[in-house]
C-alpha cells in the first residue's frame, strides 16, 4: 500500500479545495440559504405540515442531499478530469500507485469535501428553521454513504468525459432532474399514483427518504429499502471503476 | 555541428599505425566498458511492440539494453517510437508484446518496484499552474511513495536553479523554469533511472546548454538517464551511447564514438601560403578539391581504412612545392551520420 502516494493526492485535492474556497463552500452556502428563504420562509407557511414536520424543516434533509449529490459529482469528476485534461495524470498513471489507491485519493478527498459542505449546510439550515435529528448515527451514515457514491459517480464521469460540455452534461441532464423530481422538496406520497410508482426508479429517492427518516424518523419508502438501494447503486459505481482501470478506458492506449 | 580536432589529434590520428588507434575513446569510457558488462543492465526490453487500436504498429519487436550510470540518446524522427517507448516503459501505455524490466522488475507484474525507480520528464510542459514549485515536486515525491524530505527537496531545486522560485506558482514561470520543475519532480523520488523526452525542445540555446550540464550532473551521482532527442547535436553532445529508432525499429545501437568513428567521414583542409591556380598533375589520385580562390586544398579520408593516405599526400604536397601555413580536420557530424542511416532504411 502506497500510503504516501495516497496522502499526496489527497491533501493535492484539499488544496485545490482551499484555494477555491469561494466556489467550493460558500457558494453552495448562499445558494442554498436562498431555497431557505424562497422555499421556508416564503412559500413554507403557505405549506400544510407534512407528517407532523413543519415544510421549512421537511425541506433540509432533501436540500443537503441536493447539495451533496451535486458537489460530489462535480467536485471528484473535475478533480480527476482536469488532470487528463491538461496532461499532469501522466504522473499518476507512471506512479508507483495501484488504481486502488488512485480511486481511494481522489474519491476519498472528494466525499470528505461534500461531507463537510453537507455539515456546514446543516449548521446554516439550523438557522432557519428549528431542526432535530432523531438517528445522529444513520444521518452521518447516510451522509457518508451518499457522499462516496456519488463521488465516485463524478470519477467515472470525469474519466468518460473528453470535453467540458460532457463533464456538465451528465450532472445538468440527469443528476439535477433527479434530484428534484426525487422527493428533495416534497413527498412523494403527495403525488399520484402513478408518478409516484415511477418515482420509485428513480435512485435519489430512496436517499432523501433514508436521509430525511434519520431526521424526523418519516420517511417515503421502508429505510432498509433505502440503505439497500444506495449500497447498491455503490457497488455499482465500485463495479464500473475498476472496470475503468481493467481496460484503461480513457487512460491508457 | 562538426567536430573540430586540433592539430596534435588530427596528426596523430592521420598516422593509421599509431598505437592510440582510438583517440576519441575517454579514459571514462574505458573504464566504464570494463565494469558495466558484469552488471545487470539497469533496463532490459526484449521483442517489444505496440499496435494502436488504429492499427498503427508503433512499435515493431523492439530489443534494448540499456547499462547502469550510461547516458543513453534515442534518436528518431517525429513518428519513429520514441515516446511510445518510453510510455511503456513508464507504464502510460500498454504493450502488445514484449517485456520490459527495470534493474529486473518486470513493468506489468512487479509495477510498484519498477516505477519507483524511474523518474519521467515528459515532452510536454504539463503542470499544474495553480501549485507552487515547492508543493508540487513534494506531491511528486509522496507519489512515489517516498517520505517527506524537504532538505532532498532543497538540494534538487536548488541544483536546478528553482530555489528562488520556490514559492512562485508555475503559472508566473518561463517555458524554460517550467522544464526545470518537470526535471525536479522527475527527480524528487530519487530515481536510478531517468527519462528526458524531448528535454531541450523549444528551449534556447543558453538554456540547452545549461539542462546538458544538468544531465551530466546527475549521471555523475550515478543516475543512467535515456534522452530521446531529434537534435543530433544534443546526443552527440551529451550521450555515451546512441539508438537510431525509425518506424518503430532499432536501426542501429551504437557507441556514440564508435559510431561516429564507423561511419564517419573526415575532411583535412590545408590553407596554403600561395594561392594555386590548378593541381599540380603529380597530385590527380587524391581526389583533392580546390577552393575557387586557389587558398585551400581539401581532402576526405575514412577512418576506418586501412590507411588513411595522409602520410603520403602530405610527402607529395612537400615534393611538388606546395606549402600550407594551417592544417584542420573535419569530421562528419552525428547528423549527416543519421540521415544517411533514416534514408537508407527507406
Amino acid at each position: 500500500m502506497n500510503l504516501h502516494a495516497i496522502s499526496a493526492i489527497y491533501r493535492f485535492e484539499m488544496a485545490r479545495a482551499g484555494r477555491t474556497l469561494l466556489q467550493s463552500i460558500v457558494s453552495p452556502v448562499i445558494s442554498t440559504s436562498l431555497y431557505f428563504v424562497v422555499f421556508g420562509a416564503a412559500i413554507g407557511p403557505r405549506m400544510a405540515e407534512i407528517d407532523g414536520v413543519s415544510y421549512g424543516a421537511f425541506l433540509v434533509p432533501g436540500l443537503i442531499m441536493l447539495t451533496l449529490l451535486t458537489h460530489s459529482i462535480s467536485n471528484a469528476s473535475f478533480g480527476i478530469y482536469f488532470p487528463r485534461f491538461v496532461g499532469t495524470i501522466y504522473e499518476v498513471l507512471s506512479a508507483p500507485v495501484s488504481p486502488m489507491e488512485i480511486v481511494v485519493s481522489y474519491v476519498g478527498a472528494a466525499a470528505t469535501k461534500s461531507i463537510i459542505l453537507g455539515l456546514i449546510i446543516l449548521a446554516t439550515a439550523a438557522l432557519f428553521v428549528p431542526l432535530r435529528v432523531e438517528h445522529p448515527f444513520w444521518m452521518l451514515a447516510f451522509l457518508v454513504l451518499t457522499a462516496v457514491t456519488f463521488s465516485l459517480l463524478g470519477f467515472v464521469i470525469g474519466i468518460w468525459a473528453d470535453n467540458f460540455e460532457k463533464l456538465q452534461l451528465v450532472p445538468l441532464l440527469i443528476v439535477t432532474p433527479l434530484t428534484f423530481l426525487g422527493g428533495s422538496f416534497y413527498s412523494i406520497d403527495m403525488l399520484p399514483p402513478f408518478w409516484r410508482a415511477v418515482s420509485l426508479f428513480n435512485p435519489v429517492v430512496y436517499l432523501v427518504s433514508g436521509f430525511r427518516w434519520s431526521f424526523y424518523g418519516i420517511s417515503d419508502v421502508n429505510i432498509a429499502v433505502s440503505v439497500a438501494m444506495t449500497l447498491a447503486f455503490l457497488v455499482l459505481c465500485l463495479a464500473v471503476v475498476s472496470w475503468i482501470f481493467r481496460t484503461g478506458y480513457r487512460l491508457k492506449t | 555541428m562538426p567536430t573540430i580536432h586540433g592539430h596534435d589529434a588530427a596528426v596523430a590520428e592521420a598516422e593509421p599505425d599509431a598505437a592510440s588507434g582510438k583517440p576519441e575513446k575517454t579514459v571514462e569510457t574505458a573504464r566504464a566498458d570494463a565494469i558495466l558488462p558484469r552488471m545487470q543492465p539497469i533496463l532490459s526490453i526484449t521483442n517489444l511492440s505496440k499496435t494502436y487500436a488504429s492499427g498503427f504498429e508503433a512499435l515493431k519487436g523492439i530489443d534494448l539494453e540499456i547499462r547502469r550510470g550510461e547516458i543513453f540518446a534515442l534518436l528518431g524522427p517525429n513518428g519513429a517510437g520514441k515516446t511510445t517507448l518510453i510510455s511503456i516503459v513508464c507504464g502510460l501505455v500498454t504493450p502488445s508484446t514484449g517485456t520490459v524490466r527495470v534493474d529486473g522488475h518486470d513493468i506489468i507484474a512487479d509495477y510498484r518496484a519498477a516505477r519507483s525507480i524511474i523518474g519521467l520528464v515528459p515532452q510536454e510542459l504539463t503542470t499544474d499552474s495553480f501549485e507552487t514549485v515547492w508543493a508540487t515536486v513534494s506531491f511528486s515525491r509522496g507519489l512515489f511513495g517516498k517520505p517527506a524530505n524537504p532538505a532532498y527537496i532543497e538540494k534538487v531545486l536548488k541544483d536546478l536553479s528553482l530555489w528562488d522560485k520556490r514559492n512562485a506558482k508555475i503559472m508566473t514561470l518561463s517555458g524554460g523554469m517550467k522544464r526545470r520543475v518537470l526535471i525536479a519532480k522527475a527527480l524528487a523520488h530519487e530515481p536510478r533511472l531517468l527519462f528526458l523526452d524531448e528535454p531541450t525542445a523549444g528551449v534556447d540555446v543558453e538554456l540547452r546548454r545549461d539542462m546538458w550540464n544538468v544531465v551530466r550532473t546527475l549521471r555523475d551521482t550515478g543516475v543512467t538517464v535515456i534522452l530521446t532527442t531529434h537534435y543530433i547535436e544534443e546526443a552527440e553532445e551529451m550521450a555515451d551511447r546512441i539508438g537510431v529508432i525509425n518506424r518503430g525499429e532499432l536501426v542501429l545501437v551504437e557507441e556514440k564514438d564508435e559510431l561516429m568513428r564507423k561511419l564517419g567521414r573526415k575532411e583535412l583542409t590545408l590553407h596554403l601560403q600561395v594561392p594555386l591556380e590548378a593541381l599540380p598533375p603529380g597530385l590527380d589520385g587524391y581526389a583533392l578539391q580546390l577552393s575557387e580562390d586557389g587558398t585551400e586544398l581539401t581532402y576526405v579520408y575514412d577512418t576506418q581504412g586501412e590507411r588513411t593516405g595522409i602520410t603520403t599526400l602530405l610527402q607529395d604536397l612537400s615534393g611538388a612545392g606546395i606549402r600550407f601555413r594551417d592544417l584542420q580536420t573535419r569530421q562528419s557530424s552525428l547528423e549527416e551520420i543519421f540521415v544517411s542511416l533514416v534514408r537508407n532504411a527507406r
